[in-house]
C-alpha cells in the first residue's frame, strides 16, 4: 500500500505550550534534514497534528529515515479516501489488510470534523466496521481492548484512515539538550554511547586520541568512518583528533607500569575537559561500562574521573556487552569497530594494569611529572579538527568514479 | 570501418580511460602498504567495491575482483568444487556455456567429477525442469549462463534459481558476462549464489572482472598468496583497472534502459532486411523476451564463416564468426550444434553485435553488404 500521508507522534508528551512547539519544530527540522532526498515531501501542521505529505515520495524509504529521527515516538502511514462512504469502506479494508500482523480483534474510531458529511460518527463506525468484518474472516470486534484500532477521520478535504503504528527511536530532538564531547576510541562501545547521547538530545563533538607513529593512519580512518556513521543521524559531526604521542611516550618512560593506563586516561579526560570548555560543551560522554576492563572497575573509574570536574555521562555503564554489540549492529557501527587497527589504549599495554589504583598514589605520581601540564596544553592547541558530513564522501577522488 | 563486434569486446569509454590514467600515474601505492600511499590506494579499491556493490544492489563484501570473466568462472567452479568435494562430485551445466565454463568443468572429470550437460531448445534455452531432473544427491553446483555470447539467448535464470531453492545444498553460478549493460543484472533478485562479470564487455578495460559471491557461500581460492580479496584472490590489486571498471559499470547501468530500446529497434531493422534472403538463416530468437537484441547470430550455409568475416572487413564492417575465444578453431560452433543445426550451418555462423551508438543507416549498410557478399560468394563457390 502506498500511503499518501504519514501521521507523526512526538515523544515526551508531558511538554506543554511553547516548549512543545519548540520540541516539535526541532523534530521537524531533523526530519527535513534526513529526508533531503525527497524534496517533494511536505510537512504540515494542522489541527494540533503534524503530517508528512508524501506527494509521491516512496513510503518505505521515508519511513526508514523517520526511524532515525530523535524525538519521534511513532508514526502511522495514512491512506486518504474521498468523502464517499464506499470509498471510505474500501480504504478502511485496504488499511486493515496491509497490517503486517493480522489482528484478532479490532475497533473503529471515527472522528468527524467536517459536520456536513451525511453520516455521523456512530453511523460511520457501524458502516466501516461491518464492511471490514464481512470481508475479513476470523476478525472480531472488541470495543474495550482491541488488538488494533482503526481510525477514520472525516475532514473537509478528505477522509484519513490509518491503523498501523510504527515505533520510532524516541528520545529528544537532536541537540535540544545541549552539547557534550564524546570520547571516541574506535572500539565497539564509544560509538554506541555516542548514538545514545544523540538520541537523548545531546549534540556531540567527537574526540579521538591518536599516537602516530604508534597508531596507524588506518586507525584514524576507522574513527573517521565511525563518525561518518554517526553523522547519518545528524548532518555533520565535528571530530577533534588529539596528538597524544608525546604524553604517551612520556608516561611510558617515567610512570610506574601498573599505573600507565590510569594516568593515560586521566590525561585524556583533562584534555577533553579543556576541549569541552573551548567548544561550549557541558559534559563528556564515554562508552565506559562497569567491570569490562581494568580501567573500568569502580575503583578505576573513581580515580580517573577525579582528574576533572566536568560531568561524565556514561550511557552504557550498566549495559551488558552482548546488548552493546546488538546496538552497534543496529546502528551499523559494529563492522567498522571490529577492524583490527590498534588504538592508543592497546599500544602501550602494561602487563598487569592496576584495577584498584589508589588516588593518593596517583596524584603524587602526577605531581612528579612536571612536564604534563604543558604537554596537555600543547595537545589541546595542536588538536586537528575535521568536520565529518553525512552521506557525500567529500573526496577528491569522487570524479574518478 | 564500422565496428559490429561488441560482443567480442567493447571500446573503452573515454571517461573510463581518463580515470584509469589518473589512478595509474597518481595513486601507485600498494593497497596493502601501511603508509599513506597504501591507505589511499586501498581506499580507492574500497570505494570502487562499494560503488559496484551499489550498482548491483548487493552487499559490499560480496564483490571479489578478478582478472576477468574467465578467471571469475574458474574461481566459481573450481573454488566451489574444491570446497565441496567431500559433499559430492556432480556438476550440472548447459551445452551452450562459454569455454571458460564448459572446458573448466570438463577439466574436473579426471578428478572424479561427473558432468551433466543439459541440452537447449531451438531458442537456445535450457528448460528449468531439466535442471531439476538432473539433480542428484551428490550434485554440488549448477552453472548456467545468463546471456549466451553467440546467440544472445537469455536463460531462465530466475526460474532455475527458484527450483534450486528447494535444493539448498546445490550452489548456483551464473556467467553474466554478456548480460551486463544489455539487460538489468540483479544477483539478489535473480536468486543466484555466484555471478561473473567482465569489464571489457561494458566499455571497461580488458583484464579485470568481478565474481559476485553471496556472503554465506564458501569457496577455496584459486590463487593463493597475500590474502587479498577476502583470501579468495591473492595478488596485488589492479587499482587503476578496478576504478575504471567501477566507472564503466556505472555508465553502463545508467544507460542500459535507453540503450536497450535503441538496440531493439536496430535489431528489428536488421532482421527485417535479412529475413527471407536466400542463403541467410537467422539463428537468434527474434522475441525480445528470449534474446537480447544486441546479438544477432546467423548462418550463411555453405560459406565458411571466416571468409565472410574477411569479406565484410573488406567492405568496411567488423563482425565475428562466433565466440572470439574460439574463432581460430576450424571446428563448427559448439553452440550452434547444440541448437540442433547441421554441421554445415554450424560452420557458417556469423555474429553481429549491435550497440546504442550504431545508426540505422549503418545497420542498413551492413545488411546490404552482407546480402551482396553472400550472393557473390555463392556464385563463386558454386
Amino acid at each position: 500500500m502506498q500511503p499518501e500521508l504519514i501521521l507523526l507522534r512526538f515523544g515526551e508528551l508531558t511538554l506543554k505550550g511553547r516548549n512543545r512547539t519548540r520540541f516539535e519544530d526541532m523534530v521537524i527540522s531533523h526530519i527535513r534534514n534526513l529526508t533531503g532526498d525527497y524534496p517533494q515531501m511536505r510537512i504540515i501542521k494542522t489541527f494540533g497534528r503534524v503530517y508528512i505529505q508524501l506527494n509521491g515520495a516512496p513510503y518505505e524509504q521515508v519511513a526508514a529515515q523517520l526511524k532515525k529521527v530523535f524525538g519521534l515516538r511513532s508514526f502511522s502511514p495514512v491512506l486518504r479516501a474521498e468523502l464517499d462512504l464506499a470509498d471510505i469502506q474500501q480504504t478502511a479494508l485496504k488499511v486493515m489488510q496491509s497490517l503486517s500482523k493480522k489482528p484478532g480483534t479490532f475497533k473503529v474510531t471515527t472522528r468527524r470534523s467536517y459536520k456536513d458529511f451525511p453520516y455521523d460518527s456512530m453511523e460511520l463506525n457501524r458502516h466501516v466496521s461491518a464492511y471490514v468484518l464481512s470481508r475479513t474472516p476470523g476478525l472480531k470486534v472488541d470495543v474495550h481492548d482491541p488488538d488494533v484500532e482503526l481510525w477514520v477521520e472525516v475532514r473537509q478535504e478528505g477522509v484519513y484512515v490509518f491503523s498501523e503504528i510504527v515505533y520510532g527511536t524516541g528520545g529528544f530532538p537532536l541537540g535540544s539538550n545541549g552539547k557534550a564531547m564524546l570520547m571516541l576510541s574506535g572500539g565497539i562501545d564509544s560509538p554506541v554511547a555516542g548514538w545514545q547521547a544523540m538520541r537523548r538530545g545531546l549534540r556531540i563533538e567527537a574526540v579521538h586520541f591518536h599516537s602516530y607513529p604508534y597508531t596507524s593512519e588506518r586507525a584514524k580512518q576507522k574513527v573517521i568512518d565511525l563518525t561518518r556513521k554517526l553523522s547519518e543521524y545528524a548532518r555533520e559531526i565535528r571530530l577533534h583528533i588529539v596528538p597524544f604521542t608525546r604524553i604517551q611516550t612520556g608516561l611510558k618512560e617515567e610512570a610506574p607500569e601498573n599505573l600507565l593506563i590510569t594516568l593515560m586516561r586521566r590525561a585524556m579526560f583533562r584534555i577533553t575537559e579543556r576541549l569541552a570548555e573551548r567548544n561550549d560543551a557541558l559534559a563528556i560522554v564515554t562508552g565506559e561500562s562497569l567491570g569490562q576492563v581494568a580501567s573500568q572497575t569502580l575503583s578505576s573509574l573513581n580515580t580517573i574521573e577525579r582528574a576533572v570536574s566536568i560531568p561524565i555521562l556514561r550511557p552504557l555503564i550498566t549495559t551488558d556487552k552482548i546488548d552493546i554489540i546488538r546496538l552497534a549492529e543496529e546502528i551499523d557501527t559494529y563492522a567498522i569497530s571490529i577492524l583490527p587497527y590498534e588504538d592508543c589504549c592497546t599500544i602501550f599495554q602494561p602487563r598487569s594494569p592496576s584495577t584498584n589504583p589508589n588516588l593518593g598514589v596517583v596524584e603524587r605520581v602526577e605531581r612528579r611529572l612536571t612536564w604534563m601540564e604543558e604537554a596537555i596544553e600543547q595537545a589541546v592547541q595542536e588538536t586537528e579538527l575535521l568536520v565529518i558530513r553525512r552521506g557525500a564522501q567529500d573526496e577528491p577522488s569522487n570524479s574518478l568514479f | 570501418m564500422t565496428y559490429f563486434d561488441y560482443s567480442a569486446t567493447t571500446p573503452v569509454h573515454p571517461e573510463v580511460a581518463q580515470s584509469i590514467q589518473e589512478v595509474l600515474t597518481r595513486y601507485y601505492g600498494n593497497p596493502s602498504s601501511l603508509h599513506r600511499l597504501g591507505v589511499e590506494a586501498e581506499h580507492l579499491v574500497s570505494q570502487a567495491r562499494e560503488r559496484i556493490a551499489d550498482m548491483l544492489m548487493v552487499p559490499k563484501n560480496s564483490i571479489i575482483f578478478t582478472s576477468g570473466g574467465s578467471e571469475s568462472n574458474n574461481l566459481a567452479i573450481k573454488g566451489a568444487a574444491s570446497r565441496l568435494r567431500k559433499r559430492g562430485k556432480h556438476i550440472i551445466t548447459s551445452s551452450i556455456e562459454h569455454s571458460s565454463v564448459y572446458d573448466t568443468v570438463r577439466q574436473l572429470e579426471p578428478y572424479g567429477y561427473e558432468i551433466t550437460v543439459l541440452p537447449v531448445d531451438r531458442n537456445g534455452r535450457v528448460q528449468p525442469e531439466r535442471v531439476e531432473e538432473a539433480i542428484r544427491d551428490d550434485t554440488v553446483l549448477v552453472s548456467i549462463m545468463y546471456v549466451n555470447n553467440e546467440l544472445g539467448s537469455i536463460q531462465p535464470v530466475e526460474e532455475i534459481a527458484a527450483i534450486l531453492k528447494r535444493h539448498p545444498k546445490v550452489l548456483f553460478h551464473v556467467d553474466a558476462v554478456q548480460a551486463a549493460g544489455k539487460i538489468p543484472v540483479d544477483p539478489e533478485k535473480l536468486g543466484v549464489d555466484m555471478l561473473s562479470l567482465s569489464a571489457h564487455k561494458f566499455q571497461g578495460p580488458k583484464g579485470i572482472g568481478i565474481l559476485y559471491k553471496r556472503e554465506a557461500v564458501r569457496l577455496d581460492p584459486l590463487i593463493s598468496g597475500g590474502g587479498q580479496e577476502f583470501g579468495l584472490r591473492s595478488g596485488t590489486e589492479n587499482v587503476p583497472y578496478i576504478v575504471g571498471m567501477a566507472k564503466a559499470l556505472r555508465l553502463a547501468v545508467e544507460n542500459q534502459p535507453a540503450a536497450w530500446r535503441r538496440v531493439s529497434e536496430l535489431k528489428k531493422r536488421l532482421v527485417a532486411q535479412l529475413t527471407g534472403v536466400p542463403g541467410i538463416e537467422i539463428n537468434s530468437p527474434t522475441d525480445d523476451a528470449l534474446s537480447v537484441p544486441h546479438i544477432v547470430n546467423l548462418s550463411c550455409t555453405g560459406l565458411k564463416s571466416e571468409v565472410l568475416v574477411h569479406t565484410l572487413e573488406q567492405r568496411g564492417f567488423y563482425i565475428s564468426s562466433r565466440s572470439a575465444c574460439s574463432s581460430s578453431e576450424d571446428k563448427p560452433s559448439r553452440i550452434l550444434l547444440a541448437l540442433g543445426l547441421t554441421e554445415e550451418q554450424a560452420r557458417s555462423g556469423l555474429r553481429i553485435s549491435l550497440a546504442k551508438d550504431h545508426t540505422p543507416e549503418e545497420v542498413d549498410q551492413l545488411a546490404s553488404a552482407l546480402k551482396q557478399s553472400v550472393q557473390e560468394l555463392r556464385q563463386i563457390l558454386r
